[in-house]
Parts: C-alpha cells; sequence; structure tokens
C-alpha cells in the first residue's frame, strides 16, 4: 500500500480535517491529472507570456532564456495554452 | 427562585437561546418554526439580546452563515423546518463535516407534495444522516432546557458537532404551556464560554473545508463516525449536570410505567405524552403494558433500548413518518435491526401514522397497542401498516 505511506490514520485526523500549514496546496501534484503534456518550438516562440496569461493553474513561467514552460508537477495537461498560442509554438502530445 | 410562567412554547425556546446568549442567529421564516426567529430577531432590534441577526434570504444561506459564523468562534443559533430544511439540506453535511457546532431548532412538519404545513417527522427522517446530534423533545419545558443542553454538547471539545432540537409544529411550537424559565446565572453557571479550538483568525490561518481526495476521505468520514458515535458520553454528562443544576433529568430514552410490562410502544416527540395517557389507562384496566420515548435519535442509543425492551414479548413501534416503498417506517426499521442480533428479542410491530398533522388519540393509541399486541400474537406481522388510513 506505497499511497498510504505517510498519510494520517482517521485517529490523526484534525477536527472537521482543517488544515493548519499555510500553503500546504503546493505540495499536491496535479500534474497527476495529465494524459498530455505541451511541448515547445523555441523557434516559434516569440516569449509573449500569453500561455502564462491563460493557464489555468498559474503554473507556466518563463526560464533562464526567457522561453515560457510548464512546470510539470502541476500542469494537468489541460491544452489551453497550446490553443490560445499565438505562433503555434506549443504542441499536446500523449504521455508515455 | 425561578417562576414557572405560561408561555407559547416557540418563545420559550427563543429566550432560551437569549439565555443562552448566542452571538448570531442567521435564519429565514417558515412556519411553524417561524415565532421562534422573530422573537430574536426583536430581540436583537431592540437590544434585550446583544447578537447579529442575519436576515438572509433563504434557508440554504441560513445555514451557510451558521457555518462562517461558528468558524470565527461564535456561539450560533438557527431555526427551521419542513421545506425550510430541504433547502438547506447539502449545507447541514458541511456543519457536521467540518465539525461545527450550530445549534438548530427544528420544527418539526411534513413535506410537500401536497403541500402540508401541519406535523409529522418526514423532515427529520430526510436529514437523518447528516451526521447532526438529534434530539426529541416531548414537551415545552423539554424543548426550553434541550435547547441549553444543545450548546453545551455541541460545543464541547470532545463533540463539537451541530446540534438540531427537535419539537413537533404546532402540538409543541404554537401552544401555550407552563414552563421554567431560568435564570441567567444558573445558566451562565451550566453553560461555559464557547471557545472553537481552531477558529478562523488572520494571526493564525487555518484551512476549512478543503477537499479531501480518495487517500483521506474515508479517515476523514470515519473520525467523524466515531466523534458522533462517542458523543453520547458528552450529551449524558450533559443532561446529568443539568439535572443537577435546574433539577430535571433527561436520558435516551424514557421508560414510562415499563416496571414488568410485556407489551412496550415506543413513540418520538409530543405523542409521546398522549401515548402515556393510553399507557395510564390500560394500566388502570390491568394490562402490563409501558411507553418507552425515544429522545436521543441521533447518535443511536443502541444498548440503551436493547436494555429496555429485554424483559418485553411485544414491541410496537410507532413513527410519523414513511419510507417508501422501504419498511415503513425509520424509527422501527433501526429498532428491528438493532434488536436482530440478539437471542431473546421481543416481536416488533411498525405503525405508521399521525401524517400531516393527523391526530393520534389517547384511544388511539391504545388500539395501536392493542393491535400490535394481537398482529405479534398470531405472527402475522408485515413490514408496518398505516395507522387510521380510510379505506
Amino acid at each position: 500500500m506505497t499511497e498510504s505511506e505517510g498519510k494520517p490514520t482517521w485517529q490523526q485526523i484534525e477536527i472537521g480535517a482543517i488544515i493548519t500549514e499555510p500553503g500546504s496546496a503546493r505540495q499536491y501534484q496535479t500534474g497527476d491529472w495529465r494524459t498530455q503534456r505541451p511541448t515547445y518550438v523555441h523557434e516559434r516562440c516569440i516569449k509573449c507570456g500569453l500561455c502564462s496569461i491563460y493557464c489555468p493553474e498559474g503554473c507556466i513561467e518563463p526560464n533562464e532564456e526567457g522561453y515560457f514552460e510548464a512546470d510539470l508537477f502541476y500542469c494537468k495537461g489541460c491544452g489551453i495554452c497550446a490553443r490560445e498560442c499565438w505562433t503555434k509554438a506549443i504542441n499536446m502530445v500523449e504521455e508515455e | 427562585m425561578t417562576q414557572r410562567v405560561g408561555i407559547e412554547v416557540s418563545r420559550a425556546v427563543a429566550i432560551a437561546a437569549k439565555l443562552a446568549n448566542v452571538d448570531v442567529v442567521a435564519a429565514y421564516p417558515i412556519t411553524p418554526q417561524t415565532h421562534i426567529v422573530e422573537d430574536l430577531s426583536e430581540m436583537v432590534a431592540s437590544g434585550e439580546l446583544d447578537a447579529s441577526y442575519i436576515p438572509v434570504e433563504s434557508e440554504h444561506s441560513a445555514m451557510s452563515s451558521c457555518l462562517g459564523s461558528v468558524a470565527v468562534g461564535a456561539r450560533t443559533f438557527t431555526a427551521t423546518s419542513s421545506q425550510g430544511m430541504e433547502l438547506m439540506h447539502e449545507v447541514l453535511y458541511v456543519a457536521s463535516g467540518m465539525r461545527l457546532p450550530v445549534v438548530m431548532a427544528v420544527a418539526n412538519r411534513a413535506l410537500s407534495a401536497p403541500i402540508s404545513i401541519w406535523g409529522d417527522h418526514s423532515d427529520v427522517m430526510s436529514v437523518r444522516d447528516t451526521g447532526w446530534i438529534q434530539i426529541f423533545v416531548t414537551n415545552g419545558q423539554e424543548a426550553f432546557d434541550n435547547i441549553l443542553c444543545a450548546f453545551r454538547i455541541g460545543e464541547d471539545r470532545r463533540a463539537l458537532l451541530p446540534v438540531m432540537i427537535h419539537l413537533d409544529g404546532f402540538q409543541l411550537t404554537h401552544v401555550i404551556e407552563p414552563i421554567y424559565l431560568e435564570e441567567q446565572g444558573d445558566v451562565d453557571r451550566f453553560l461555559p464560554r464557547f471557545e472553537y479550538p481552531l477558529p478562523l483568525d488572520p494571526d493564525k490561518p487555518v484551512t476549512m473545508g478543503a477537499f479531501g481526495p480518495p487517500d483521506i476521505y474515508t479517515e476523514v468520514k470515519k473520525a467523524q463516525d466515531v466523534v458522533l458515535t462517542s458523543s453520547k458520553e458528552v450529551i449524558l454528562e450533559a443532561w446529568k449536570e443539568f439535572g443537577d443544576i435546574f433539577g430535571r433529568y433527561y436520558s435516551p430514552i424514557q421508560c414510562y410505567r415499563c416496571e414488568g410490562a410485556k407489551v412496550l410502544l415506543m413513540t418520538m416527540g409530543s405523542f409521546s405524552e398522549t401515548a402515556m395517557s393510553a399507557v395510564d389507562a390500560m394500566r388502570d384496566d390491568g394490562h402490563a403494558v409501558g411507553l418507552l420515548n425515544l429522545r436521543l435519535w441521533r447518535p443511536f442509543p443502541f444498548a440503551e433500548i436493547r436494555q429496555a425492551v429485554k424483559d418485553a414479548d411485544v414491541l410496537v413501534v410507532f413513527d410519523r413518518a414513511l419510507s417508501f416503498g422501504g419498511p415503513g417506517g425509520p424509527v422501527c426499521s433501526e429498532v428491528r435491526s438493532a434488536l436482530y442480533s440478539l437471542d431473546k428479542r421481543p416481536k416488533v410491530v411498525g405503525f405508521v401514522g399521525g401524517l400531516g398533522g393527523r391526530v393520534v388519540s389517547i384511544a388511539g393509541f391504545r388500539e395501536i397497542i392493542e393491535r400490535g399486541t394481537r398482529i405479534a400474537s398470531e405472527g402475522t406481522e408485515q413490514e408496518f401498516e398505516m395507522f387510521g388510513v380510510r379505506e
């Protein structure tokens, strides 16, 4: 039962499942949900950042070279970035 | 010395909430609960009660407001009935799941259709599994007393659960009864200040009502079930202390003239007093019958019920609600289930009646007991029988 490792027992649940640790949602790997992932054609990218504005997960940021990329820990693979990209610099591909 | 005054039961319930020094009342009026929240509204408007009154646009908003107010640690009261409780239905689960001890008076009433403003227990049964502590009262004094107990029970750190006090619409809400309205000092002695252990507080942020993925939901529900079941200890303690201060003691089941009774009738709510008169009359005629008045509906008092019926041959259960296409009366169904594992158990005969304000008289309860006894002796018990239906 690897899924249960480190998870609280029913006796350890806080009253009403209240969460006392601020920002704990950061630990939630929504990237697990993904069936497709974005791939990037940097030659077409004009670094406008529209993909990051449209990303419902808020997980797209520019890398050191200024190209916008999704953080795959959170990216759910919805494809909105690829759809909104003006220059067609983003393509969704099936996850292996 | 506390005076016993003649007062409408709804007004006594409002006074109980005032004596509990509630911080917030969020409510929407609905017959037959209206007088309760109307009175509280007037008390707040006149300055008699220092509380916030939130005149919401629906029952859904009423219960939602109550959640928010308990979440910051405010003592919170509301009241509803029937269709109103149906409209707040989904929020009821949130109150118990988030462990927010709202106290709610429920003026029990039938459900549409056809439209009926009159009393029965259909509304109660539709919220049976919402995770609230649920207590039935038999008369006005019990209503007043148990509103006070509800705050004490629900807000106890070992419980932190919302509590419904069920009082029958009209038969209780709209009658004038002699009731001891207790002194503020005694109430304060019984009812400590409410301190929610993890309130919403900008200096100490917490997240309430977050989502629970599959790897945690089962554990949360197990914890919730255990706390509701074990809240019985808190309830018994509160009732004991209430009795020690005010002289009126309550128990999960009231056994009325059960000594040596071979036939027992079980009822809930105001009809229990009518049934008591039927038992008195039958005892006078030499019949060994008694009444079990079921007060604690959730957590269900399994042990007390098994104990109460252990010497009886027949148990007749009278329900004021119907599980359509199912086992008939919900109370009867649960009692049958509670007794199933026992080697020696009484025959259980179920009746459903008193629906939508239909009166069951003393003679009616006598007929129910006699007919139930006959059915049991003939061995012809069905799932249930409708009482008083025209055929």
